[in-house]
């Protein structure tokens, strides 16, 4: 048996259950699971990996969107497989009944519980909504697929 | 089938449809469009997201 050099799979999946706080001054706004948010951004905005909050500048707009987005359904903790750690919401964002003339392309998945900081962004062909439904599938929850991954 | 438009509920027999749908390496998405009289009055869209954010972590070395 020999030693090797990794980083700890169990703590990949610790870093996404907020068990571990390296920094100097850490201050969480509860113990609890965290109530993630998607919000949808036009075409034009300029999210990507510089993005540290979520904020309404560029966000889209329009009958029965709400500012921020929707609620994420999080039944499935964060897990690991292999030295993959992951995690994907437990179901689709599905904004219902919107109409969104001004093309988006773009979800970003942020903490509201944790001052909206932001969490990925995920990108797909420009779309528009008109009386009707958008909805964002999840990929297979796996360390293959999973929404998110630190592999 | 009523379909929910910026005229109201409608019945599908009285409107056109028009579906597509895009397959690539990021995603695969279909959608639908209904129109009344050469107007858009409904459109939704699916999108199923392919591409998972993926961050590499790596342990250094002394």
């Amino acid at each position: 048996m020999a030693n090797s050099q990794a980083m700890c799979t169990s703590f990949k999946s610790e870093i996404l259950s907020g068990i571990h706080a390296l920094g100097t001054t850490v201050t969480r706004a509860g113990t609890g699971a965290d109530t993630i948010k998607a919000a949808l951004y036009l075409a034009s905005a300029s999210l990507g990996a510089a993005t540290t909050a979520y904020s309404a500048t560029g966000e889209v707009s329009g009958a029965g969107y709400s500012a921020g987005g929707i609620t994420a359904t999080n039944a499935t903790a964060p897990t690991s497989s292999g030295t993959t750690a992951y995690w994907t919401p437990s179901a689709s964002f599905t904004y219902t009944n919107v109409t969104l003339t001004t093309s988006f392309d773009c979800v970003l998945v942020y903490n509201s519980t944790q001052s909206n900081k932001a969490i990925s962004v995920h990108t797909f062909g420009a779309q528009t909504i008109t009386a009707g439904t958008f909805v964002l599938s999840m990929p297979t929850n796996d360390a293959s697929n999973a929404l998110i991954r630190i592999a | 089938m009523i379909v929910n438009t910026t005229k109201g509920e409608i019945d599908d027999s009285l409107l056109e449809k028009r579906e597509g749908a895009i397959d690539n390496d990021n995603e695969n998405t279909t959608w639908v469009e209904y129109w009344l009289a050469g107007e858009l009055v409904h459109r939704s869209a699916h999108v199923r997201l392919k591409k998972p954010i993926i961050s590499i972590s790596e342990a250094g070395s002394f």
